[in-house]
């Protein structure tokens, strides 16, 4: 009987002299790393065919964390940098690993733009419904009435709706799940990585210290608890009906999977339609 | 404490779990989230004065690799031991 694997599976996929990471106690952005790995092993991605990149943030954390080739960026530039570097390299898969706060707020219009132009990247958007690095700041992605250090009387912003804002912007794939399904999120992750064009990954994270704190929902544990009891798995809903309260229910699941020619495709059959001879190919499609 | 499911006798695998002591920061979501509720906290502190899990059940572990799937700090993980003495395998190969 040979020796038992010792290491953990997820272990191959870090960078050990950087941990232990920052992440509080009761986050879910670990979990959702796990889930990444696991997803990894079973697409069978050629390791060196794989980019990270991240913006500024928790969750932009997880480029330095993962040892892939990664690429932390300027704080909400991660989908650019996204972009130039899937136009560059079309033979990587690259993976925009971000927060909310990074990848809507800061960096909301790339964000639709590169929906609107069906750029082939896989985005996984860890959503806290804060801003938890800078302390606690309410974002675009907060519930009416959930208290901020900027909202102490309660947040009276209508939130963004993530998978409604995808998909009108152009997605051919969103899903949304919370840090309690891992194993929901392992295999999007690995439909994602399948997939040709925009896809998009919201996961719904504790973030014990600041945003749970505040609302008095205690740490992270009973947040899990309480995603385990209040969402409901409807594929397929429509993406408008899928708004999330302070208190209700959440609803998650597997919303768009559609076919729609990537940036690269449209840009390689339009040059060559209207160059004809002249258009010495790109070769990256 | 729930039922264990199968007697070990009967089982082809049984499940070990792997715990890195220092890394653990007692956030519970193994402890929770354990199909078979075979994880405890230990009395002890770590070195930054957190509780880490341990297996408190060792016939009821199955290996499934929850732990490891859920564990936010990379801190645990399950694996499967098969009673015959073959190859062990990681559950965690298939999610």
């Amino acid at each position: 009987m040979s020796p038992l694997p010792t290491i953990n599976p997820v272990e191959p996929f870090l960078r050990a002299e950087r941990m232990p990471h920052i992440w509080c106690p009761g986050c879910g952005i670990g979990t959702t790393v796990n889930c990444f790995a696991r997803a990894l092993v079973a697409s069978k991605l050629p390791l060196d065919k794989v980019a990270v990149v991240s913006g500024i943030g928790c969750t932009g954390r997880v480029a330095g964390y993962v040892h892939l080739d990664s690429f932390h960026t300027t704080h909400g530039r991660a989908i650019p940098f996204a972009t130039g570097l899937k136009l560059a390299r079309p033979d990587l898969t690259v993976v925009v690993y971000s927060g909310d706060g990074d990848l809507i707020a800061i960096g909301g219009n790339h964000f639709i733009h590169a929906a609107r132009r069906n750029v082939d990247i896989k985005v996984i958007c860890v959503n806290n419904f804060t801003y938890g690095m800078t302390g606690g700041q309410v974002a675009p992605t907060t519930p009416v009435g959930a208290t901020a250090t900027t909202t102490p009387y309660g947040c009276f912003e209508r939130p963004f709706n993530l998978p409604f804002l995808a998909e009108s912007s152009g997605a051919v794939y969103v899903a949304r799940w919370t840090a309690f399904h891992v194993r929901h999120i392992a295999h999007s992750m690995v439909e994602a990585f399948q997939k040709k064009g925009f896809s998009f990954i919201e996961i719904l994270s504790p973030c014990p210290t600041l945003y749970q704190r505040r609302n008095k929902m205690g740490d992270g544990l009973d947040t899990m608890h309480f995603y385990k009891q209040h969402s409901v798995i409807k594929n397929g809903a429509n993406t408008r009906d899928v708004d999330i309260n302070l208190q209700g229910e959440i609803i998650v699941g597997k919303f768009v999977d559609n076919e729609r020619p990537t940036l690269q495709q449209s840009m390689e059959q339009q040059l060559r339609q209207t160059l004809r001879d002249r258009y010495a190919g790109w070769g990256g499609v | 404490m729930p039922d264990v499911p199968t007697a070990p006798k009967a089982r082809k695998f049984r499940g070990q779990v792997f715990i890195d002591w220092d890394r653990c920061k007692g956030c519970g979501f193994c402890v929770d989230f354990c199909p078979p509720k075979v994880l405890a906290f230990s009395t002890d502190y770590n070195s930054h004065g957190y509780h880490p899990p341990f297996l408190a059940n060792e016939e009821g572990c199955t290996g499934c690799d929850l732990c490891g799937l859920y564990c936010p700090d990379f801190a645990i993980f399950g694996v499967r031991v098969p009673v015959g003495g073959e190859e062990p395998e990681l559950a965690s190969a298939k999610p």
